[in-house]
């Protein structure tokens, strides 16, 4: 791309102008379908509207962005510079990152107490833990094992449609229909795991993609169990350990605004859902960081990294991949039976592919294998609708193009480099050799 | 025995666009080594543009139905290959060498980003157009029951035919179908001799993306309508196909597309139409785990 240096000025300036000629040609013949000719209904059945001024001012624009590029040597000058330090990973030393961890934790249980929490302020925060989490569970999955599975969000339905099922007909409550649902997605992730584990990474991507393709459609289509498209609705609430969250209890029980003495609002019901899955949440990072630390944590990452070293050193990879497809997989399920008891209904509609693809969306920018960073992901991707409605339409595409610009740049995405959890300190053993011999 | 029949015809016309938005799988996998998860989307560009074109042509006064085809089917290369070439550069080409998973999430991203930019400027909405070609031969009659081949199912099968025989040309003689098998079996060593990689990598994706707008030419005559979420289902359809009979083999993708689509077709007709999307995928799973190299395929060597 960048055109070499060349001792001729005349040469270089001629290059550069058919350079910017061939960009602005492409550009022309990309833009004039969609951009330049739109099928417009107003106009009858097949009616157009051209744009012709949007073509000729991007033509434009892109001729002179690639002078410009020409003249100040090429697109790897542009290539954003990060910051150094971020290059090994944010790490904070002890005291600033206790009291900073602190903050942020007093700051998420403080939140729903807060005047200006409303009915819509907690909800945001329960959809964002809700990506949070699911994000820290493909996590496992994709950043650390090394397995890109395209089907994630077949598992949160797994969990979903656990609870929904038990609780429409057995009526079982939300706390013993959690570890169920968690028991059913991780199962079925063996189940659907065994067998294709084997592949190579990009076969069993789309393999998973199959999968949660085939769980949707039986969603869809069994509807003696599952309703089919018009999901299943009256999922049960759940409960502060026991006490329900109404105006009057049933049968003369006591409910938990009369039995802290407050009266009653809606509001309590939202804000038990928001400590409920901010708990879940934690609960996910306390686990995967401690798995990140045991020696199936460490086969994850060794496996990642590569697998035929792996094999050679006695892993078996199958089983070091079942694990972690598993264990994603009852994170995904736990996620899902919070959906289902915070909508209270469900239906096929929320387990498309495109929400696979915004969790995967969500670990890939975040930097795979990252904690933090799938935290400011999700933030920008429940975030941006909230800006305005062109931002929500803006979204996905915005999405999408970042997915790119980031395998480009930094395929470790933006926080962290992708290093392995545990690293040998070598530095021991160069210097001072006979401190090491014991 | 005629419904037989009759699910076998529109299997073949539904297996011969399989087989050409497959054949775009086939070669970039057997040259790069990556799946073009974008793919799907760029058969759905070539869908839109075919029907546009067809709208612009009508503004033209050019209804005379062959002639606007074999037009809108030039228009609908040209312009669908040029996002396949922008596709190839922007997305993968500076990933070359990059970790192993790393092109397939790039191809993500711009499959959703593809998906959203013709959401964006063309609306959710399903586009139809007006039946172009009406007709269809009679072949015999079975009781009540009447086995037809329509005007537009033998055009499809017939253009289908026609561009796949072009593309085998092409790969056998000519300098860039040299030039692609070479890359194929050797990528360095070909550059070594002389052969420009990066230009055959970009030609074998404007390959694909024309062979894909072939596809939605097809598709746009066939049903009639087309949204921006068509790419999708098709991709994955044309994955299996392309799969099926042995990921990097040209004659495998076109077997594996008419397989697909008569898989398709017999179970939509025998078993449930519910479930026919199943069908596809249980084909793809079933294949991957049990003979991963397809029908056509040769075996995977992996080397450290």
């Amino acid at each position: 791309m960048a055109s070499g240096p060349s001792l001729e000025t005349p040469a270089r300036d001629h290059k550069a102008l058919r350079n910017a000629g061939l960009a602005a040609l492409l550009t022309l013949v990309l833009s004039i379908p969609f951009i330049g000719i739109r099928l417009d209904d107003s106009q009858g059945s097949n009616g157009l509207a051209f744009r012709p001024q949007w073509v000729a001012g991007l033509v434009v624009v892109v001729f002179v962005a690639r002078l410009v590029l020409d003249q100040t040597g090429g697109l790897a000058a542009w290539r954003p510079r990060f910051p150094t330090g971020l290059k090994r990973g944010l790490r904070l030393e002890p005291p600033v990152s206790t009291i900073l961890i602190a903050l942020v934790l007093g700051l998420a249980f403080a939140f729903p107490l807060a005047p200006f929490a409303s009915r819509y302020e907690i909800g945001l925060a329960t959809s964002f833990l809700i990506y949070v989490m699911l994000g820290w569970g493909l996590n496992i999955v994709v950043g650390l094992a090394g397995l890109l599975d395209l089907g994630y969000v077949a598992f949160y339905a797994a969990g979903a449609y656990t609870f929904g099922l038990l609780s429409t007909h057995f009526g079982i409550g939300f706390w013993l229909a959690l570890p169920l649902s968690g028991l059913a997605a991780a199962t079925l992730g063996m189940l659907l795991g065994f067998p294709v584990l084997r592949l190579r990474g990009d076969y069993l991507a789309i393999v998973t993609l199959g999968f949660g393709e085939i769980i949707r459609i039986i969603l869809l289509n069994w509807s003696d169990l599952t309703g089919g498209p018009n999901g299943i609705s009256g999922i049960g609430r759940p409960s502060f350990f026991g006490l329900p969250f109404a105006a009057t209890a049933p049968n003369g029980g006591t409910t938990f605004s009369k039995l802290f003495g407050l009266p009653f609002s809606p509001l309590h019901r939202l804000a038990w859902l928001y400590y409920v899955i901010l708990a879940l949440a934690l609960l996910t990072l306390a686990f995967t960081s401690r798995l990140r630390r045991l020696p199936i944590g460490r086969a994850w990452e060794a496996l990642r990294e590569d697998e035929i070293a792996c094999q050679a050193l006695g892993l078996n990879p199958t089983v070091i991949k079942l694990t972690a497809f598993s264990l994603g997989a009852m994170l995904g399920g736990l996620a899902g039976c919070f959906f289902a008891a915070k909508q209270g209904f469900i239906s096929p509609e929320s387990f498309t592919f495109s929400e696979s693809a915004i969790i995967l969306a969500i670990v890939v920018l975040g930097g795979m294998g990252n904690q933090l960073g799938v935290v400011i992901a999700a933030a920008v991707l429940v975030g941006l609708p909230e800006l305005g409605r062109s931002f929500a339409e803006y979204r996905m595409l915005v999405f999408g193009m970042a997915m790119v610009l980031i395998m480009i740049w930094r395929p470790g995405g933006l926080i962290s480099g992708r290093s392995p959890s545990i690293r040998a300190d070598l530095s021991r053993f160069k210097a001072t050799g006979p401190e090491v011999a014991p | 025995m005629a419904y037989f029949l009759q699910q076998t015809i529109n299997g073949l016309t539904l297996g011969s666009i399989y087989g050409l938005i497959a054949l775009g799988y086939t070669m970039v996998y057997g040259i790069v080594g990556m799946i073009n998860f974008a793919h799907g989307e760029i058969y759905m560009i070539g869908a839109f543009v075919s029907l546009i074109a067809f709208a612009v042509l009508g503004l033209f006064g050019i209804t005379w139905a062959p002639l606007a085809i074999v037009l809108v089917l030039l228009i609908a290369i040209v312009f669908t290959g040029a996002f396949g070439w922008a596709v190839e550069r922007i997305a993968y080409r500076p990933l070359r060498g990059s970790f192993h998973l790393a092109p397939l999430i790039s191809a993500i991203g711009m499959s959703i980003f593809l998906q959203n930019y013709v959401q964006l400027l063309q609306g959710a909405r399903l586009r139809t157009l007006p039946a172009l070609v009406s007709g269809g031969v009679t072949l015999f009659r079975e009781n009540d029951f009447e086995v037809r081949i329509s005007t537009i199912q033998i055009a499809i099968i017939l253009l289908a035919g026609v561009l796949m025989a072009a593309l085998t040309f092409l790969i056998e003689h000519t300098r860039l179908g040299r030039s692609q098998r070479a890359c194929e079996q050797d990528m360095g060593m070909a550059g070594m001799i002389g052969i420009n990689v990066d230009r055959t990598i970009s030609l074998t994706f404007v390959i694909g993306a024309a062979l894909a707008a072939g596809a939605g030419l097809m598709v746009t005559l066939y049903y009639g309508s087309v949204d921006f979420f068509i790419g999708f289902l098709a991709g994955v359809k044309a994955f299996t196909a392309a799969v099926l009979g042995g990921i990097g083999s040209i004659p495998g993708a076109m077997l594996g597309g008419i397989l697909i689509g008569l898989v398709e077709a017999y179970w939509g007709g025998y078993v449930s139409g519910a479930y026919k999307d199943v069908s596809v995928f249980a084909v793809l799973i079933l294949v991957l785990t049990v003979m991963p190299t397809g029908l056509l395929g040769k075996p995977h060597i992996q080397k450290v």
